[in-house]
């Protein structure tokens, strides 16, 4: 049983990869869910995304030959730092608004 | 000359004067005179014709009668087909009767023209004349009965229209409604009576009911039936002959303009009854015939009282008149046809003279009154006249020739025909053993000399009420003087006969033969043979009786009003009741005012406080249930419509509030809620 785990961290394949996105994926939502800072949270969406960046990078190496994946990480990472570009702006306009950029505090959504 | 000429003639004679009605009612204002020329000119027209039409129908075809007719109307019953027709007839009858009443009328357009002088609607009393003459022309000259009954109507409205013709005056109004309304209850019977013959025998012509009757049809197989039907036709004439019971509206027409009293209140109108019954004759039975007799003779003795009482000379004239018709009714009921026509062409002659020199003397006495700056004194009271005879001389000899024939006095026109109905009653009297009858008409024979003279003294005689007046009062001028003098000497015997003492001989007994009676004999009065011989027995008892009761009625009253040997007041008061109830007209008016009248205003107050109390209140008690159910719908609404309505509001609002709960405003509750959610489509999908 033993051997066998350190067989399997020896011989590293797909579902390492997988373990490891899947992992980074849980931290990030962690960090979305529970984190009361707003810049907190954004750096929660980016660990999210890398987890999926993660995923087509793996895929793609160990299912086909073709660049596929690695080009749509590439896009997915320009269009994340795009998307952090918006988020700061509207943490930034939030800030301007709120005087604050704790998320427990902006509740105007509240029913 | 061609048969069929006749028929034009009269048919163009029809027409003249309604083409003059229908050109003065549109353009009569617009007209130069405002047209009396045109009127007076087509009716003289008419007259001329028709007088043609008399001389050519005496000359050449005695004894034929002309008709012609087309089919109207053809109906399709039960009772198989029938058809109305529209056609005239030409016989003796009509062709007398035709003259007359064109001569009259033309006469009295004449004397309008100088009567109505000045009158505000002048063209359209020259329009109504010619609508009035164009239907009595009418009733003369149809061969049915529908037709007559619709000119019969049209004499109705157009005598309405003329009596009413000062329709400022309440009392005018009321006259003219009075005449309209007590004709349409005799007119209700005669329409029952014309009705009982179309239903049997599906024809309104004359002809073609008595074929069928002679052929021993009767209506509804029974001779009773054919008594009601001649009744029921004989109240359309005592409708509009002004025959007791229905006399009461004669009197109060005199509220129209005087000639229009003389053409249709005197010598045309009121003689239609007569001609009607003078038309349906063959078709009466003997009981239908007693029952005519009797009405004419009461009519005319009360007619003759009420008149020797009246101080407004047109009341006397208006009474005279009824009475007189009932004595031509009279004569037709015992069977003196002849008698009873004659009287009625003798009587349009001096009567249709009687008004106008009345309205010749109320013309002047209304001009002398102006001038003396009076006007409460009533220019139509004999108290108020008296010794006009020397102011009016042309006036005076015409009246009192008319009053000489209205009396009978011998050479007048007058006692030719009325010697004849004396005749005729007093042998019907001796054959039946109907004694009352005789026994009236010669009662009314004296009373008629003795309220014409009476008439006549007061008015002409004697010293005038107030001479400053006398002097302001001058003969009428010559178009109201000159129809007078014709009409005086249309009251001679000359015209009618050449023999002073027996009209038999003259031209009215030849061309007039009373008609074979056609009912069955059982039902048949007198025959007419037998009734001739025994007229021709009595005859000069009656013509010495006649002229005995006309001399003592003139005679008394000469006592009385001239020579003043007794007292009036107290003649009038040593009579007590009989006087009085004369003077008062029999209460006639008083009792039809309170039952008709009366009677009818408290059935109408009746059905008012019915209106009010009972259907009102019916109305007002729905109101209140309504009133009461919207109460409880409005609670319902209220209570449990309204309390769904929130309740359902209120769920939905609780439901929310409890939703809202979830919406904590925290986005990130939301991406747990989000992230939850997957997780369980995962795991129930996957």
């Amino acid at each position: 049983m033993e051997n066998q785990f350190i067989y399997w961290l020896a011989n590293p394949g797909l579902n390492h990869f997988l373990m490891v996105s899947a992992l980074l994926f849980a931290l990030g939502l962690m960090a979305v869910i529970t984190r009361r800072n707003v810049i907190m949270v954004l750096m929660g969406v980016e660990l999210i995304l890398n987890s999926a960046n993660l995923n087509f990078v793996a895929f793609s190496h160990y299912t086909s030959l073709s660049l596929e994946g690695h080009m749509i990480a590439l896009f997915v990472i320009i269009i994340a730092s795009a998307e952090a570009a918006v988020a700061l702006a509207i943490i930034l306009n939030i800030y301007n608004r709120f005087r604050t950029i704790n998320v427990d505090e902006i509740s105007n959504l509240k029913g | 000359m061609e048969l069929q000429l006749y028929i034009q003639l009269a048919l163009i004679t029809l027409a003249l004067p309604f083409a003059g009605f229908l050109i003065l009612i549109f353009t009569g204002k617009r007209l130069p005179r405002n047209g009396d020329w045109l009127a007076t000119g087509l009716i003289s027209l008419a007259f001329l014709l028709s007088l043609f039409i008399l001389i050519a129908k005496l000359v050449w075809h005695h004894n034929e009668t002309i008709t012609s007719s087309l089919n109207w109307i053809t109906l399709n019953d039960l009772m198989g087909p029938s058809s109305i027709e529209f056609g005239i007839t030409v016989d003796n009858l009509s062709a007398i009767l035709l003259v007359v009443v064109t001569m009259i009328s033309m006469l009295v357009h004449f004397f309008s023209i100088g009567y109505m002088k000045g009158d505000i609607r002048y063209s359209r009393y020259f329009a109504c004349l010619g609508l009035f003459s164009f239907s009595m022309l009418g009733i003369v000259l149809t061969n049915n009965l529908l037709l007559m009954y619709i000119f019969w109507e049209l004499v109705g409205i157009s005598s309405y229209l003329l009596i009413g013709h000062w329709y400022e005056k309440k009392t005018a109004t009321n006259a003219a409604s009075k005449a309209f309304v007590v004709n349409r209850v005799g007119d209700a019977g005669m329409f029952v009576g014309i009705m009982i013959l179309f239903t049997s025998f599906s024809t309104f012509t004359f002809e073609t009911i008595f074929d069928a009757i002679s052929n021993g049809e009767l209506p509804f197989e029974s001779t009773g039936w054919l008594t009601a039907a001649g009744i029921l036709i004989f109240c359309g004439a005592i409708g509009k002959s002004a025959q007791f019971p229905l006399h009461v509206w004669l009197p109060d027409a005199m509220e129209g303009p005087t000639p229009v009293s003389a053409l249709i209140h005197a010598a045309t109108m009121v003689a239609a009854g007569v001609y009607l019954v003078a038309r349906v004759f063959p078709l009466l039975t003997a009981d239908a015939l007693l029952v005519i007799a009797y009405i004419g003779a009461v009519t005319s003795v009360i007619a003759a009282t009420i008149a020797a009482t009246q101080m407004d000379i047109k009341k006397v004239l208006a009474y005279s008149t009824i009475s007189q018709l009932g004595f031509m009714i009279m004569a037709l009921g015992v069977g003196a046809y002849a008698a009873g026509f004659m009287h009625l062409v003798t009587h349009a002659a001096f009567k249709a003279g009687l008004f106008l020199a009345a309205g010749s003397i109320i013309f002047a006495m209304h001009k002398a009154l102006h001038k003396t700056n009076d006007h409460h004194t009533d220019a139509q009271d004999i108290r108020n006249m008296g010794g006009l005879k020397r102011k009016m001389p042309v006036t005076y000899w015409t009246f009192l020739i008319f009053t000489l024939a209205i009396s009978g006095i011998p050479f007048t026109s007058g006692f030719l025909s009325k010697d004849e109905i004396l005749a005729g009653t007093l042998a019907f009297g001796i054959m039946s053993g109907h004694y009352l009858l005789p026994v009236a008409a010669f009662l009314v024979a004296g009373l008629t000399a003795f309220y014409m003279f009476r008439a006549l003294i007061l008015t002409f005689h004697g010293e005038h009420a107030n001479a400053t007046r006398l002097e302001g009062v001058e003969e009428s001028p010559k178009v109201m003087i000159i129809p007078l003098i014709i009409l005086a000497s249309l009251s001679v015997y000359i015209f009618y006969s050449f023999n002073p003492f027996g009209a038999a001989s003259g031209w009215i007994f030849q061309a007039i033969e009373r008609p074979l009676s056609i009912v069955p004999v059982a039902m048949q009065p007198i025959s007419n043979l037998l009734f001739h011989n025994v007229v021709s027995m009595v005859h000069s008892i009656a013509m010495g009786l006649s002229i005995l009761f006309a001399f003592s009625g003139i005679i008394f009253a000469l006592l009385v009003y001239k020579w003043k040997k007794i007292d009036a007041d107290r003649l009038a008061n040593s009579m007590g009741m009989l006087y009085k109830g004369a003077f008062h007209k029999w209460y006639f008016d008083k009792v039809y005012y309170k039952v008709f009248v009366d009677g009818i205003l408290g059935f109408v107050k009746g059905l008012h406080k019915f209106d009010d109390k009972v259907i009102d209140g019916f109305v007002n008690s729905t109101a209140g249930v309504a009133i009461h159910l919207s109460n409880i719908s409005k609670w319902i609404d209220e209570h449990i419509v309204n309390e769904l309505v929130t309740l359902t509001a209120w769920i939905a609002g609780y439901a929310g509030e409890q939703l809202g709960r979830l919406q904590t405003g925290k986005v990130q509750t939301y991406l747990a809620f989000m992230v939850f959610g997957f997780i369980v489509l995962f795991i129930l999908f996957i």
